[in-house]
C-alpha cells in the first residue's frame, strides 16, 4: 500500500504532448477531435478524463493506446513511442474500450481464457489470477454463463476482469461506468481503486459522470478537443468556494424555483439536488438569487460546500456560447390565434389544438372536449374487446364533459404490466398512473426493463399480461386518431439523416396530418422555439448531438400532442444541453402536458414529479423524489441522493430474494 | 516465456475462440455442412442440362409402314416423347404454345424416295429459344434419323446412302450425364460460399460489435489474427468439399478419374484464394451487411456465371472471357473437371494450380495489408 503522495515524483507512465488529431482533414466535414492536449499519468494514480460527449475523450484514449496515430505531438507510454513501438506497449498496458470488447457468444471463463492467451499469462499463474478476478467482480458463480446473457453491470465488470487478467502497468478505461446501475458502478470503482492502491498501476479513465471526478487523484477537463484545465478535484471545487447555495421554499416545487433562477443575471447554474435548488453564483454573494426570486416566497438560501460538478459547470458556461434558452413556455404563446384559424378551416383532428391554448383553465376545458370525443370513439371500438368496466367509463366521459369525471382516467395507466420473452421476464408486474400535467420518470440502469415498459406504453410491443391504457385506450388496438394525441421521441436519433431539419419537420408534420398554413406555422414555431436556425438546410445526420436532440423533440411536438413519451432523451448529451432540455420539459408540464420519461441518470429523477425505479424488470420503489430519498435516510446518509436510495433499495431487494441472476 | 511461446499461445487462444464461435453459430454450420447437401440435390436432380423426353410433334403426310417405323424409333429413345399431329398447321400451333419442342415432318413421298437413289428428306424444326437445348434436341433427332437410315441400308430397304456417314463419339462423359459436369462445379460453389461469404462476415462482425478495438489493443499481431481466422474456416471448407465429393460419388456415381490427393491439393489452393478474398472484403468493409453484399457480387456470382460452370467460356464474347481470367473459380473448375472426368492431365492441372496459388497469395496478402494495428485506415 502506498499513498499517492509518495509517488508524485515518479516518472509518468503516460506522457501526452501537444497532441493534435483531425479526422477527414481534407473534407468539408473535417473534425478537429483533439487540439493541442498535453498531460501526464503517474503510477499509483487515477487520472479522470472528463468532458461532455463529443469532447474528444475516446479519441484521446485511442491515441494513448496507439490505435490512432496523432497528426502531430508525441505520446510516450512507459518510455516508448506509441506509434513506432505499439506492439511492445500493448504487452504492458490494458485497454477497455467503450463497447468493452467482450465476445457475447463466449462464456465468462472463455473470455478470460482468450485474454489470458492473448496477454501471455503463464498457465501456472492463471488459477490464482482467475480466482482473484472472479472474487473481486462477484462473477464466480457465472463463470460458465455466456457473456451476452449477463446484465449490463456484470458485462462491464467482466470487461474489466479481462483487462486485468495480466497486471498492466497502465490501465486505460473508456467510460467504464456509462449506463451501469449504481451498485455495479460502485463495485467497478472499488476494483479500480484496489488495483491502484495494491499494485500501483496508473489509470486513465474517461467519464461523463461528473460525480466520479471526486474519486480521481487528478482530473483533466476536455471540451471540444481542447484541454480546459487540470488539477486535483479539490483544486477545482476550491475555485467556486463560497459561490454555491441551496435554495428551497415551503410549499413551492423545486423545479419552479429552478425555473425562476435559471439564466438570471449573476447566476451561472441552477439545478435540483436532493429536493433543493443548487445554485452557483458568479461571485461569493447570494444577492442575484434574492433578486431573481419573489421576496414573498420566504425562500431559504443556505451556503453549501462546492463540488467538482459546480466548478465544471462554471468552466463550461464560460467557454460555451450562451445556450439556447426557451424565453417563454415551450408551448406557443400565439396558440389561440393559431388554433382559431385551424379549427375555422376544420383541418385538424378534434384534439389537435386542445392543449395548445395559453390559459390553464381554458385549456382544461378545451382538452375535455377533445378527450370526450376521442373517448366516445374509444368506447365504440373498445366494446368488443374491453371489459364492461372500461367501456362504461368510456361512455361516461363521452356523455359528460366535466373534468372531474375525466380525472378518473389518468392519461397513462398501467396495472401489473408484464412482458416475457420466452422464459425471461423483461418486465414484471409494473403498475403506475400518470396524471395530467405530471412529469413521470422511469428510472433504472441499462437492461432494467425501462425500454420494454415504454414500448408497451406506446403500443410497439406485445403485453404478456396486465393492463395498459394511454389516453384511455390500448394503443395496440387504437387507430391513428389516438396516436395523434401523443408525441414520441425515440432513444436513437430516428429522424432521416440525409434530410435537412426543415425537410424532416415537414415530413413528420405531414405524417401527423398537418398541412398548409398550419404546418408552416408549426414549423416556424419549432425553428424559433428550439433554435434550429443554424443548420436548417444541412443533412440532419451530420449535426451536433445537442442539435439533433432539439430537432427530435421539435418533431415530436409538432402536432401538439398532450402526452409526450421520451425514451432516454438525455443520453449522450452534454450537461449544459441536459439542463436546457429539462427546462423545456418543465415548461411543457406547467402547460398541462403529460410527460413520461426514461433515464439512467439517477440525478435526473429530481426533475420528475413522481417516478418509478426499476431494476431487473421489477419495481424497486415508486413515489415522489422526496419519498424515495426518505426510504434511504439513515444515520450514515442523513441527506441521501436518489442514487444512494437506489443502492439501498437494491441491497434490500437482494437481501430479500436470495439470488437473482 | 520466449516470444515464440507467447506467439503460439496467442494463436492458440484466438483459434479456440474462432472455433467456439463457429460451433455456437448455427448459421455457419448450416452454410458449411447443410448447404452442400441442398446444392447437391438441387443440381443433381433439379437442374439438368440434358434434354430428356422432349415432346416432339410428328407430322406424317401419308402414313405407311416406313413412316410408322420412324415414329417408333422416336418413341424408343429416352430423349423424345413423340406426339402425333394431324397436319403441319396443328404441329406449328403446338410448337407456338410450347406444347412441343420440335416438329419432325415426314413428307408424303418419303417411302418412294427411300427406294430411289438420292436423298429422302425429313424436316426437323426446333424451337430455338433456348439455344443449348435446341442444339441438343437437333443433334438427338439427327442421330435418330441417321440410325434409322443406317438400319434400312443394312436391311437393304434403302439405297439412300450418300457420301460419308458421320459416326460421333463422346469422350469423358460418354453417357452425357450433366451431373458429371455439375458436381465438380458444385465443389467450387460450396467452397466459395464457405470461403468468401462466411469469412466476409467474421472481421466485419468484430468491428461492428466493438471487439476489434479491444483485440487490437492486445499483443495479438495482425498476422496472427489472419492465421487464426483462416485456419478454422479452412478446415470447415475442406469438410464441405469432402462431403460434396463423397455425396457426388455415392448419389450420382460421379467418377474421380484423377488422383484424389491432387484434387484435395487443388481444392485447398482454391479455398485459400476464397478465404483470402473473404477476409479482404471483411477487413475493407467493416460492416457485415456491406461485406455480405460485396461477397455475393464479387465472390459468388462470378464463381457461378464467369467460371465455365454453367456457360462454356469459349462461346462467350472476348471481354467476358478476358474477365474470367481473374476469377479463381475458373481455374478451379477447369482443374476439377479434368481431375474428375479425364484423370491427372498434368499440363492442365499444373497450369490451374499455379494460377490458383498465385491468386491465393495475392488475396491473402491484400487482406493482411487491410488488417493493421490501427483503427484508422
Amino acid at each position: 500500500m502506498s499513498r499517492p503522495t509518495q509517488t508524485s515524483d515518479a516518472e509518468p507512465i503516460l506522457r501526452l504532448r501537444e497532441l493534435h488529431k483531425t479526422f477527414d482533414p481534407r473534407s468539408a466535414s473535417a473534425c478537429h477531435a483533439v487540439r493541442g492536449v498535453s498531460f501526464d499519468v503517474h503510477p499509483g494514480r487515477i487520472v479522470g478524463l472528463i468532458g461532455p460527449d463529443g469532447a474528444g475523450k475516446t479519441t484521446l484514449m485511442r491515441l494513448a493506446t496507439g490505435l490512432l496515430a496523432p497528426d502531430s505531438g508525441s505520446i510516450d507510454v512507459l518510455g516508448m513511442d506509441s506509434v513506432r513501438q505499439t506492439h511492445a506497449i500493448h504487452r504492458r498496458i490494458s485497454y477497455m474500450p467503450q463497447k468493452f470488447g467482450l465476445y457475447q457468444d463466449l462464456t465468462c471463463q472463455e473470455n478470460l481464457d482468450l485474454h489470458a492467451d492473448l496477454q501471455g499469462v503463464e498457465a501456472a499463474e492463471r488459477p490464482r489470477r482467475y480466482q482473484r478476478l472472479l472474487e473481486m467482480t462477484g462473477l464466480g458463480s457465472f463463470a460458465n454463463r455466456l457473456a451476452g446473457k449477463l446484465s449490463g453491470g456484470m458485462k462491464q465488470k467482466l470487461g474489466l476482469a479481462c483487462a486485468l487478467v495480466k497486471m498492466p502497468e497502465l490501465l486505460l478505461l473508456d467510460e467504464p461506468t456509462v449506463g451501469v446501475d449504481p451498485v455495479s458502478r460502485r463495485e467497478l470503482w472499488r476494483i479500480v481503486r484496489e488495483m491502484v492502491e495494491c499494485e500501483r498501476i496508473g489509470v486513465l479513465l474517461a467519464t461523463a459522470y461528473l460525480d466520479e471526478a471526486e474519486q480521481c487523484s487528478r482530473v483533466v477537463v476536455i471540451h471540444q478537443g481542447q484541454l480546459l484545465d487540470q488539477g486535483t478535484p479539490a483544486s477545482f471545487s476550491q475555485r467556486v468556494r463560497g459561490r454555491t447555495y441551496l435554495v428551497s421554499a415551503d410549499g413551492m416545487r423545486a423545479r419552479t424555483i429552478q425555473g425562476q433562477l435559471s439564466h438570471q443575471p449573476g447566476i451561472i447554474d441552477a439545478t435540483i439536488r436532493g429536493g433543493r435548488v443548487r445554485t452557483i453564483c458568479a461571485d461569493a454573494d447570494d444577492r442575484p438569487i434574492r433578486a431573481a426570486l419573489d421576496p414573498s416566497l420566504g425562500a431559504r438560501i443556505a451556503p453549501t460546500d462546492p463540488t467538482f460538478e459546480d466548478a465544471f459547470m462554471t468552466m463550461l458556461a464560460a467557454v460555451s456560447e450562451p445556450s439556447p434558452t426557451p424565453a417563454r413556455p415551450a408551448m406557443p404563446a400565439n396558440a389561440p390565434q393559431l388554433s382559431g384559424e385551424a379549427s375555422a378551416s376544420g383541418e385538424t383532428s378534434a384534439n389537435g389544438e386542445a392543449s395548445a391554448s395559453g390559459e390553464a383553465s381554458a385549456s382544461g376545458e378545451a382538452s375535455a372536449n377533445g378527450e370526450a370525443s376521442a373517448n366516445g370513439e374509444a368506447s365504440a371500438s373498445g366494446e368488443a374487446t374491453a371489459n364492461g368496466e372500461t367501456s362504461a367509463s368510456g361512455e361516461a366521459s363521452a356523455s359528460s364533459e366535466t373534468s372531474a369525471n375525466r380525472s378518473d382516467q389518468p392519461p397513462v395507466h398501467t396495472r401489473d404490466l408484464t412482458r416475457k420473452f420466452g422464459d425471461f421476464t423483461a418486465v414484471a408486474q409494473i403498475s403506475f398512473d400518470v396524471g395530467r400535467g405530471e412529469i413521470f420518470g422511469l428510472l433504472g440502469p441499462n437492461g432494467a426493463g425501462k425500454s420494454t415498459t415504454f414500448r408497451m406504453l406506446c403500443g410497439l410491443s406485445k403485453v404478456t399480461s396486465g393492463e395498459v391504457r394511454v389516453a384511455g385506450r390500448d394503443l395496440r388496438r387504437a387507430g391513428s386518431r389516438a396516436r395523434q394525441r401523443l408525441g414520441y421521441m425515440a432513444q436513437q436519433f430516428s429522424l432521416y439523416g440525409p434530410l435537412s431539419p426543415i425537410e424532416n419537420l415537414r415530413f413528420f408534420g405531414r405524417s401527423y396530418g398537418l398541412k398548409g398554413r398550419r404546418l408552416e406555422s408549426r414549423i416556424d414555431w419549432a425553428i424559433e422555439e428550439f433554435h434550429l436556425h443554424a443548420h436548417r438546410d444541412e443533412p440532419s445526420g451530420a449535426l451536433p448531438v445537442g442539435y439533433k436532440q432539439r430537432l427530435a423533440m421539435a418533431a415530436a411536438l409538432l402536432h401538439e400532442p398532450d402526452i409526450l413519451f421520451l425514451d432516454e432523451p438525455t443520453s449522450g448529451v452534454d450537461p449544459l444541453a441536459r439542463r436546457d432540455f429539462w427546462r423545456r420539459i418543465n415548461a411543457l408540464a406547467e402547460n398541462g402536458m403529460t410527460i413520461v420519461v426514461t433515464t439512467h441518470f439517477m440525478e435526473e429523477a429530481e426533475y420528475c414529479d413522481r417516478m418509478l425505479i426499476m431494476s431487473q424488470g421489477r419495481e424497486l420503489a415508486s413515489g415522489t423524489p422526496d419519498a424515495i430519498r426518505a426510504l434511504a435516510r439513515d444515520e450514515r446518509h442523513p441527506d441521501p441522493s436518489i442514487e444512494d436510495a437506489f443502492i439501498a433499495l437494491a441491497d434490500r431487494a437482494a437481501a430479500g430474494t436470495k439470488e437473482r441472476p | 516465456m520466449t516470444e515464440l511461446a507467447r506467439r503460439w499461445m496467442r494463436l492458440r487462444g484466438f483459434i479456440t475462440k474462432e472455433t467456439l464461435q463457429i460451433r455456437r453459430d448455427p448459421s455457419s454450420i448450416v452454410l458449411a455442412l447443410v448447404m452442400p447437401v441442398v446444392l447437391l440435390f438441387l443440381f443433381g436432380f433439379g437442374v439438368s442440362l440434358d434434354a430428356q423426353r422432349s415432346p416432339v410433334a410428328i407430322v406424317i403426310d401419308s402414313p405407311g409402314p416406313q413412316a410408322r417405323a420412324l415414329v417408333e424409333r422416336f418413341s424408343l429413345t429416352r430423349y423424345f416423347h413423340p406426339m402425333p399431329a394431324a397436319s403441319m398447321e396443328q404441329a406449328t400451333a403446338m410448337l407456338n404454345r410450347h406444347a412441343v419442342d420440335a416438329i419432325v415432318r415426314v413428307q408424303s413421298d418419303f417411302a418412294d424416295r427411300l427406294h430411289r437413289p438420292g436423298a429422302a428428306p425429313v424436316q426437323i424444326i426446333v424451337n430455338g429459344t433456348d439455344s443449348n437445348r435446341a442444339q441438343a434436341i437437333q443433334a438427338y433427332a439427327v442421330g435418330v434419323l441417321a440410325n434409322d437410315a443406317a438400319q434400312r441400308v443394312a436391311r437393304g430397304e434403302s439405297s439412300a446412302i450418300n457420301g460419308v456417314v458421320v459416326e460421333p463419339r463422346i469422350w469423358f462423359n460418354d453417357a452425357m450425364e450433366s451431373s458429371y459436369f455439375l458436381v465438380p462445379g458444385l465443389l467450387a460453389l460450396v467452397m466459395t460460399l464457405i470461403g468468401v461469404l462466411l469469412t466476409a462476415l467474421v472481421i466485419a462482425r468484430e468491428w461492428e460489435r466493438g471487439t476489434m478495438e479491444a483485440i487490437l489493443a492486445t499483443p495479438l499481431r495482425p498476422g496472427e489474427m489472419m492465421a487464426a481466422k483462416l485456419l478454422p474456416y479452412f478446415i470447415l471448407g475442406m469438410m464441405g468439399m469432402a462431403m460434396s465429393v463423397g455425396l457426388g460419388a455415392a448419389l450420382f456415381g460421379v467418377p474421380v478419374r484423377g488422383s484424389l490427393w491432387v484434387l484435395v491439393a487443388v481444392s485447398a489452393l482454391y479455398l485459400l484464394a476464397s478465404l483470402g478474398l473473404g477476409l479482404f472484403i471483411s477487413a475493407a468493409a467493416r460492416v457485415q451487411f456491406i461485406a455480405a453484399q460485396v461477397s455475393i457480387v464479387i465472390g459468388f456470382l462470378p464463381a457461378f456465371f464467369l467460371s465455365g460452370l454453367l456457360f462454356d467460356l469459349d462461346s462467350t464474347p472476348w471481354p467476358i472471357r478476358a474477365i474470367s481470367h481473374i476469377i479463381p473459380a475458373r481455374y478451379f473448375i477447369s482443374a476439377a473437371h479434368t481431375l474428375f472426368l479425364a484423370g491427372d492431365v498434368w499440363p492442365i492441372v499444373w497450369r490451374d494450380a499455379t494460377a490458383l496459388g498465385i491468386m491465393a497469395a495475392i488475396l491473402i496478402a491484400l487482406a493482411r495489408s487491410r488488417l493493421g494495428k490501427r483503427i484508422e485506415r
